[in-house]
């Protein structure tokens, strides 16, 4: 492999001069600059919050920076609108696709290009060029299919044909694997380096340390909106990577005993749910959580995570239908009616930290007081609400849990990620659960705050109680769970244990694969689709 | 951006919202010949620069606080109540079948059972388009509409062929006996050795507002049914998420949005018509959405905004009676205060958020 890290001057195909932009009093970019030599893939990697996603937001001419220069292929270029990105050869793919779902895939990569008022010789321009893309890059897909009916992987292809059929020489990608399973993402990766090749450059925004060690050339660490280092990827480690993100050490594995597992906590015997649109979600699950124990439930997702944490925390969506048992500690619970309710899950000892923390576990508008009882705001007795008790109560909690800043008056939406979910863990775990439900534990979280949210729930863990843990963080599960259960399309495809389990063996299991079917090489992502798309590309 | 500090949000961006709509106002004013200064010095005569004018401003006030409240409690909880017209309405019904028929000892007796009676009625008219949107999910807003068209029908026959007195010609009740007419405030003042007010409608009702205004306050802010009504009303997926019925507190926040409509009741028909009329809440319930808009929700932003549209009342009958200015220039204000507290509001508030921005910042 040449080395791609040194690069002649004037062979950047982009150079960032002393960028800067503010909003309000946040620097959210100060003083960048960067540059990346023609024909490489650069990683940008660092937190949530430290800046990437506003860099490239200037790129494509959503924001004008406040100063500095942006120069394409040595040129110094003003982008004011996404038309002039597109002209300067810049493409986007956005982490959420701006896809039409009942669209084709050839008129959703004309859309916006066409070549005059009458479609079908753009139509037929556009399937010419695509065949020839498709050879080219392998980037195959059927350009007849509608948006709607391919997976998410394919779907991601057709925002990069999109940008290569405008020409696009810089192509940059946002968290373009939040959505895949980890062979989708091999697969998207082998796409990446065929286009770079090709000549192409490739910009990957990201937090995760294994992709810019698997996929880049070069990596930028951004962190408070500052480069604190650019280097060739082969010249550094995950482990220093994460140092430069954070600004000190962090631990990545979670430092925990071996497992004494107890009596089950929860016992589940064929879980269904179909929800109001007739879709079955959840097929019969069958699972047991001891005492003492985390229980991992991966998967991408979209496959029934999300409605076994809303069914266990006891508000099932709309008109759901389900069947099957769920025992609390050998007693039932109900599942409809009376009794079935988050009030009444509470007060049978289940705590529930939800995966949208902003739009579910907190109201944002509500002081970290108020919020600090949300809940469990009728466990006390009378009409009155004790606010003075409640201020002291939150005042010690955010001493205990550090929160940042320490003022129980402040609304939620002033505090960080990483502080608001701390409000939220604590609120659970203070209240001393025999089952703990956690969806998404360090979501939108900054490392520091994982390493205090992951170690407090290891402490539940050795105080005797019951964790689901559910994550799509494939890491965050292999550290921090007793034992792994996969979900696909709302089946159990299996349990493994973290200490002998593989991140190969694990993404099988997520794309709905046996691994003993797979044999040799890497598998290929799968057509078929979990049941979330279908919903979701639904008008 | 940054949000505004509360204090600019609660006093300043009103208060320059209802600043731009007396400036356009006054061009209205010039534009048909006539003097905006000279207008304005007429209406504050009129409505606050004698005891006679406040009397009326305080009247229509006490009105406005009642239905202000009424949608400002269903904001919480994120409904918007367009009924509160038609539960004034049927509140008014209340107030007259109880004090008609019911024999009050003392007035005081009266206010209470029929208050009950009112708020009573006004809450069964929002009962049902609460429970039409808790278990069919019929938009609050259409049916809150539509039960005003109902309301005033369902008054119209009560009126016309129930409760109308035999051989009158007046869709009216007859009068209420002496024993349930509130004292005024005029009266209250006289026994207090003042002349104040004479011969004007404001009355004892003026206390319950007040007194409205201090519980729905506890409501909100202090009781846990309160903090369900505001946790709903922000987030109903939050409001799931920690065991809140949304059935329950749609239905709880309509009663009370409707009894405190009902409610008023007490001041036009009980404390200033002493008998129901046919046209008796005169717009108030709708008064009580704009007045609910500027005040924030609040309730004492809502008692503020209820006297500046008691002054706009009061101050326009009496532009119409000593100026050419037509009467219907008042509902010009009225909307253009409307239009800027309530739907223009970013207008004022954007720039305001970035001149405090700026300002932090050479603070800083």
């Amino acid at each position: 492999m040449p080395d791609r890290g040194a690069a002649p001057p004037g062979a950047y195909a982009i150079e960032l001069r002393g960028i800067c932009k503010s909003f309000g009093a946040v620097r959210a970019n100060h003083d960048i600059h960067m540059a990346v030599p023609r024909g490489t893939i650069h990683g940008i990697i660092g937190e949530n919050g430290a800046g990437k996603s506003t860099l490239m937001s200037i790129l494509y001419g959503f924001y004008r920076p406040d100063a500095g220069q942006v120069l394409i292929d040595g040129r110094a270029v003003a982008i004011t609108g996404s038309q002039d990105a597109i002209r300067a050869g810049i493409g986007m793919v956005f982490q959420h696709f701006k896809l039409v779902p009942n669209f084709t895939v050839l008129e959703n990569v004309i859309l916006g290009a066409e070549d005059g008022p009458l479609l079908r010789p753009s139509l037929s321009r556009a399937r010419a060029e695509l065949r020839r893309l498709a050879t080219e890059y392998g980037l195959q897909v059927d350009p007849d299919t509608p948006v709607q009916d391919l997976s998410v992987g394919h779907r991601q292809r057709v925002e990069i044909l999109k940008a290569l059929y405008r020409r696009a020489n810089i192509l940059i990608l946002d968290e373009p694997t939040g959505v895949l399973t980890p062979p989708e993402a091999d697969h998207l990766f082998r796409i990446l380096r065929g286009l770079r090749d090709e000549g192409k450059t490739i910009i990957l925004i990201t937090h995760k340390l294994r992709e810019i060690m698997e996929a880049t050339d070069n990596v930028s660490v951004i962190r408070q909106g500052r480069v604190v280092a650019t280097m060739p990827t082969q010249a550094t480690t995950p482990e220093a990577l994460a140092e430069l993100m954070v600004g000190r050490k962090v631990l990545l594995n979670v430092d925990k005993r071996p497992a004494t597992p107890g009596s089950p906590v929860l016992e589940l015997r064929g879980l269904r749910m179909v929800d109001r649109d007739g879709v079955e979600r959840l097929r019969g699950i069958d699972l047991t959580i001891r005492r003492g124990e985390i229980l991992g439930l991966a998967g991408v997702s979209g496959n029934g995570q999300t409605q076994l944490l809303e069914i266990l925390g006891g508000f099932p969506r709309n008109g759901a239908r389900l069947s099957g048992e769920v025992l609390l500690n050998s007693q039932p619970l109900p599942l409809s009616g009376r009794g079935s309710d988050a009030g009444a899950r509470r007060r049978a000892g289940i705590g529930h930290v939800p995966e949208d923390r902003q739009s579910e576990g907190l109201i944002m508008d509500f002081t970290a007081w108020e919020n600090s009882v949300f809940g469990y705001h009728r466990q006390q007795r009378g009409a009155l609400m004790d606010s003075a008790a409640i201020r002291r109560d939150t005042a010690a909690r955010m001493e205990r849990f550090d929160i940042r800043p320490r003022d129980a008056l402040l609304p939620a939406r002033s505090f960080s990620g990483g502080n608001q979910q701390k409000q939220v863990i604590a609120r659970e775990i203070e209240r001393n659960p025999d089952l703990l439900l956690i969806g998404q534990p360090t979501r939108g979280v900054d490392i520091g705050a994982i390493e205090f949210i992951h170690k407090r729930i290891v402490e539940l863990r050795d105080a005797g109680k019951a964790i689901l843990l559910v994550s799509v963080e494939l890491d965050e599960i292999r550290a921090l769970s007793d034992r792994i259960a996969v979900i696909f399309d709302g089946r159990i495809m299996g349990e493994r244990d973290p200490a002998t389990t593989t991140a190969t063996d694990l993404g099988c299991l997520m794309a709905g694969m046996d691994p003993a079917d797979v044999t040799g090489a890497a598998p290929l992502p799968p057509e078929r689709k979990p049941a979330a798309d279908r919903a979701e590309a639904a008008p | 951006m940054e949000p505004l500090p509360r204090w600019a949000d609660m006093v300043l961006t009103p208060l320059i919202s209802v600043l731009l709509a007396f400036a356009i106002s006054a061009l209205v004013i010039l534009a048909i010949g006539e003097n905006p200064w000279e207008a304005l010095k007429v209406m504050v005569a009129g409505a606050l620069g004698s005891s006679y004018g406040w009397g009326f401003t305080l009247y229509y006030a006490t009105n406005f606080v009642f239905t202000g409240l009424a949608v400002s409690v269903a904001y919480h909880a994120g409904l918007f109540n367009i009924g509160g017209e038609g539960q004034a309405v049927l509140g008014g019904l209340g107030v007259a079948l109880a004090c008609l028929f019911i024999p009050w000892p003392h007035w005081s007796l009266a206010l209470i059972g029929a208050g009950a009676a009112g708020a009573l009625f006004g809450a069964a008219w929002a009962l049902i388009p609460a429970i039409l949107q808790a278990r069919r999910g019929s938009h609050i807003v259409i049916t809150t509409i539509m039960f005003n068209f109902i309301a005033a029908a369902l008054l119209n026959h009560m009126l016309v062929n129930v409760l109308r007195p035999t051989g009158s010609m007046d869709p009216a009740t007859r009068a209420f006996p002496p024993a349930t007419h509130l004292p005024t405030l005029s009266q209250m003042a006289a026994g207090l050795g003042l002349d104040w007010g004479r011969h004007t409608p404001a009355n004892v009702s003026l206390f319950v507002a007040v007194l409205a205004c201090v519980l729905v306050w506890l409501l909100i802010w202090r009781t846990r049914l309160g903090y369900e009504i505001r946790a709903f009303g922000k987030s109903e997926p939050a409001a799931l998420y920690a065991g809140i019925s949304p059935t329950r507190i749609t239905v709880l926040a309509m009663l009370i949005s409707g009894g405190l409509a009902g409610l008023m009741a007490v001041n036009n028909v009980m404390g200033e018509a002493e008998r129901l009329v046919l046209n008796a809440v005169e717009g108030a319930g709708f008064i009580g959405i704009a007045v609910a808009l500027m005040g924030r929700n609040h309730p004492l932003g809502v008692a503020l905004a209820a006297l500046l549209f008691g002054f706009l009342y009061q101050g326009g009958g009496t532009l119409a009676l000593f100026t050419q200015i037509p009467r219907e220039l008042i509902t010009v204000i009225q909307a253009l205060v409307i239009l800027f507290t309530g739907a223009l509001d970013n207008m004022v508030r954007m720039p305001l958020a970035r001149l405090f921005a700026l300002h932090r910042k050479r603070g800083a």
